[in-house]
């Protein structure tokens, strides 16, 4: 019994020796997913519509669910509604139709705040207050959740080590930081108070490739560990196939379909394919021809 | 008689003058600041709101300050005393910069940081104090310099209904066409603004987030 658990504990294969399906695309198989992801939706979108205050439809009837423990990516072009699909789960956006349910409760019922302080919120543009320290950028949350002073203090250095940055960074301010580095404390601002539900808005897309890599690289390994319910966006293929348990392709403000990552690949809808074909050619095909 | 004799002549007066001078500035800047800076913030969490404020503060602005003055006057209460008048008409006067500046101010704080804020959690008064606020201190401390160095500049004219301040050795100065008057009262009115430019300034500078 113990022993079968233990192997079915023991998720990975080396992403670098396992088969790759598609080597192009860098996809691993689904090395990561929990062996077995449990079935209880942490969010729910109930035929969700939003709709601009300009009068633009940006989400039409949106049904899709999260599960517990995965790493859901929301994959689409610009303006395919992926980030308002996010803003809906902490509320900075109220849907204009439908239900967002978070643990199985409609997040309209209760306190905003309290919903929002049990979701992490990761943004591109990392949002660190510019005026605080890193450690008082991490530490706020708990702060103002009344944590006392030497648990912050524990959690900050916890959380430093965790995204892997140097303790002797905590007095620093956020312009004395590279991008990466910020990013990092992103990451670790918003899983400060240990939230279950991590929302991730294209979080990696400002940096260079090289950190980019290294930053998913590190994403995974948290992830396996912290087994949060995540919810990603982005509209890099690579990234959602790197990073996904599950990949929800949008276009126009429609759900066009969900795919385990290898299923991805395989899909014969032409939107999906359409995205793949779009990612397929290599850097030294597309190079400069000129120099014959 | 030469202007430095002058002056050593009649130090006392200059310096209860002086004294005048500062309370009518003193006065209506706090209140400039006391009712600008939560107006200002309110437009700000309030665009729609903005307008109609900030040209009804501009409007004000463009009132000649010898016709305010006039205005006031026969208002009940206020025109009892001279001060009390002059100390509303340059709170007006001191409104529009104060206001203009917390709205700049709280509406340039990068998108991106409130929304990690709201997104995190912070209340509105928390995102308010602990994040916008803060960042925006240095803009708003901006305008509140330019409204003392209007305030002091202006509350001169305060004399001409009797408020007293520096402006009294200008206006007695120019009845009788004597120059070392006026700049009896015109230099230390500078010496002032000088003064309390540089001072804000440094405040704004020692506040600066970063």
């Amino acid at each position: 019994m113990t022993d079968i658990a233990a192997v079915t504990e023991l998720p990975l294969q080396d992403p670098q020796n396992s088969a790759h399906p598609c080597p192009e695309l860098g996809y691993a198989g689904a090395h990561h997913m929990p062996p077995t992801p449990s079935e209880r939706p942490a969010i729910e979108f109930v035929d969700v519509s939003y709709v601009a205050p300009g009068g633009q439809a940006v989400l039409s009837r949106l049904n899709l669910s999260a599960r517990a423990g995965e790493t859901l990516v929301l994959l689409g072009r610009s303006g395919s509604g992926k980030t308002t699909t996010l803003k809906l789960v902490n509320r900075l956006l109220l849907p204009s139709a439908g239900e967002v349910r978070v643990n199985g409760v409609p997040n309209s019922k209760g306190d905003v705040i309290r919903l929002r302080r049990s979701i992490g919120y990761v943004i591109q543009d990392v949002g660190l207050f510019p005026h605080f320290t890193v450690e008082r950028n991490i530490g706020l949350v708990p702060a103002i959740k009344g944590w006392p002073q030497e648990r912050i203090r524990l959690r900050i250095s916890e959380l430093l080590q965790m995204v892997g940055l140097d303790a002797a960074l905590a007095s620093r301010y956020p312009h004395q930081l590279s991008g990466g580095q910020r990013q990092r404390v992103g990451v670790a601002r918003a899983l400060a108070a240990d939230p279950g539900i991590l929302l991730m808005d294209e979080p990696f897309g400002a940096l260079d490739p090289l950190t980019r890599a290294e930053l998913q690289q590190e994403f995974l390994a948290l992830q396996q560990r912290l087994r949060k319910t995540v919810v990603f966006v982005t509209h890099d293929l690579r990234e959602a196939l790197r990073l996904g348990s599950r990949i929800a392709l949008m276009e126009a403000g429609r759900l066009v379909e969900v795919l385990a990552p290898k299923d991805f690949l395989r899909s014969n809808d032409p939107l999906v394919s359409a995205y793949v074909h779009a990612f397929e050619d290599r850097p030294e095909r597309t190079g400069n021809r000129g120099t014959e | 008689m030469n202007f430095f004799h002058f002056i050593g002549q009649n130090h006392a007066q200059v310096l209860e003058l002086t004294l005048e001078h500062l309370w009518l500035v003193g006065w209506s800047t706090l209140f400039a600041i006391v009712i600008g800076i939560p107006l200002g913030i309110a437009i700000a969490r309030h665009p729609a709101s903005s307008k109609p404020v900030l040209t009804i503060a501009n409007i004000i602005q463009t009132i000649p300050s010898l016709a305010l003055f006039g205005f006031l006057l026969p208002v009940p209460w206020l025109g009892d005393r001279a001060d009390r008048l002059a100390i509303l008409a340059l709170t007006l006067y001191a409104l529009l910069p104060v206001i203009r500046s917390t709205y700049t101010g709280i509406r340039g704080v990068d998108p991106a940081v409130v929304e990690a804020g709201r997104g995190m959690g912070l209340t509105d008064s928390q995102l308010l104090f602990q994040v916008q606020l803060p960042l925006a201190l240095s803009v708003i401390l901006s305008g509140v310099r330019v409204a003392i160095v209007i305030s002091v500049g202006l509350a001169t004219i305060a004399a001409a209904i009797g408020a007293g301040g520096l402006g009294e050795f200008i206006f007695r100065g120019l009845a009788m066409v004597n120059n070392q008057l006026i700049l009896a009262g015109a230099i230390p009115a500078a010496l002032l603004a000088l003064l309390a430019d540089f001072s804000v300034g440094w405040l704004e500078k020692r506040l600066q987030p970063r």
